[in-house]
């Protein structure tokens, strides 16, 4: 009555294992155990869930409103060059507009991608390198865009 | 004479027709899988004429008991209770003693296969440790401080229900076993221990609610819920998982501000 559909479990290594050497069987990613996850008693988790919900109302407005002025209204990207930029900003009211954008953007994303490692990456080794790149590179481009709004010169040559 | 003969004999005759009409065949499609003899698993078909008002776990019985007797599952109560034979049928963790087969298009081929995210010991029997060792975690029993009673601890039907949904819990592994987070990480508590964690927190006789929170609030604790809904999907007893582990991050965050 019964049919296989592939061929017949290990018709080829059937001498390899018995009843007293029997195969290995596959554990799941990072199995818990007794003595972990080890406790950590911190509210760190709690802050970034909380984070990425608030911020991700304020982005909202920020970006729609960033991307309304600079791809719509007036002409669209048109109109975008340095002497747009420098018009802007000579207000200090856009500069802390694209300076809360930046750090809500960034720190967003990059609480996002930490999750996405912790939830994908299996090897501890993976997550530990991959979580030292983005933070590096996340610290790196905030860092550099906040200097670029507080620095900015209109009269640069 | 032969009238009443012939009669009784066409009416016995068609009364066995009859129940040969009611089954069908059916496929199964299950995943094996024994260490003892190969590494690998693999698929295997079994062919049975079986009445679409039976539940899966009957036709596992048939298959067992007539077929192969090498095919490997656990069952205890067989009613839905214990919890023992949560599998993933059609790519669906259900109880193959709660799912009828009339229910899952017996049309086609119907997969059965192990739980994900815990190791296959043997065909569809899994190693069930790291999630009682999950459970265990998150101290599933009544926690109190003082003198004990004298007489049982009262409780008013509305704090009674305040978490009734979560003490239909069968510890069956269906949601856990269901969450793509426990997939890639055993070391998430899975949604039954945190819905058995509730149960306790919400209890308004318990007294080491705190201490469940702080648990829970850690880096594998419940902010690692994607609010994916599997759990709650899958759940045969029907408890809102899902929802269950929403309420315990609320907990947490009122808890701090």
């Amino acid at each position: 009555m019964s049919a296989e559909t592939t061929s017949p479990a290990g018709a080829s290594d059937v001498t390899l294992y018995d009843v007293d050497n029997p195969a290995p069987v596959i554990e799941p990613p990072r199995k818990r155990t007794e003595k972990t996850p080890k406790s950590t008693r911190t509210n760190f988790e709690l802050y970034g869930w909380l984070f990425m919900r608030l911020s991700g109302i304020v982005l909202v407005v920020l970006v729609l409103g960033h991307l309304l002025i600079q791809l719509v209204l007036d002409g669209g990207v048109s109109k975008i060059g340095f002497a747009f930029v420098a018009g802007r900003w000579a207000s200090p009211f856009w500069q802390v507009w694209d300076l809360l954008m930046l750090w809500l953007a960034m720190l967003h994303g990059a609480n996002g991608l930490r999750t996405v490692i912790n939830d994908y990456a299996q090897r501890d080794n993976t997550r530990f390198w991959l979580k030292m790149l983005l933070y590096t590179a996340t610290v790196f481009t905030v860092l550099l865009g906040t200097l670029v709004i507080f620095t900015f010169d209109p009269n640069i040559r | 004479m032969s009238t009443p003969t012939l009669d009784k004999h066409s009416a016995a005759l068609d009364a066995a027709e009859n129940t040969a009409s009611h089954t069908i065949k059916v496929t199964f499609r299950i995943r094996r899988f024994n260490p003892e003899v190969s590494e690998e698993a693999s698929w295997q078909d079994f062919e049975l004429d079986i009445d679409p008002k039976e539940r899966v776990l009957d036709a596992l019985h048939k298959i067992k008991w007539d077929q192969d007797g090498t095919l490997t599952f656990r069952r205890s109560c067989a009613h839905g209770i214990c919890g023992s034979d949560a599998m993933r049928i059609n790519g669906k963790n259900r109880l193959a003693c709660k799912t009828l087969i009339k229910d899952i298009n017996p049309q086609k081929p119907i997969t059965i296969e192990a739980i994900k995210g815990l190791t296959v010991l043997k065909d569809l029997v899994v190693d069930m440790e790291p999630f009682f060792q999950a459970y265990r975690d998150v101290m599933p029993f009544l926690i109190t401080k003082g003198n004990e009673p004298t007489r049982e601890r009262l409780q008013s039907p509305e704090d009674r229900e305040r978490f009734d949904d979560t003490t239909k819990c069968i510890l069956c592994a269906a949601c856990t076993s269901s969450c793509p987070v426990f997939w890639n990480d055993g070391q998430y508590f899975g949604p039954a221990a945190i819905v058995n964690a509730h149960r306790f927190i919400f209890d308004s006789r318990d007294e080491g609610g705190e201490q469940r929170l702080e648990i829970l609030n850690d880096k594998d604790g419940v902010w690692r819920c994607r609010t994916t809904f599997n759990c709650t999907d899958a759940c045969p007893r029907g408890i809102e998982v899902t929802k269950a582990i929403q309420e315990v991050k609320r907990a947490l965050i009122t808890r701090r501000f």
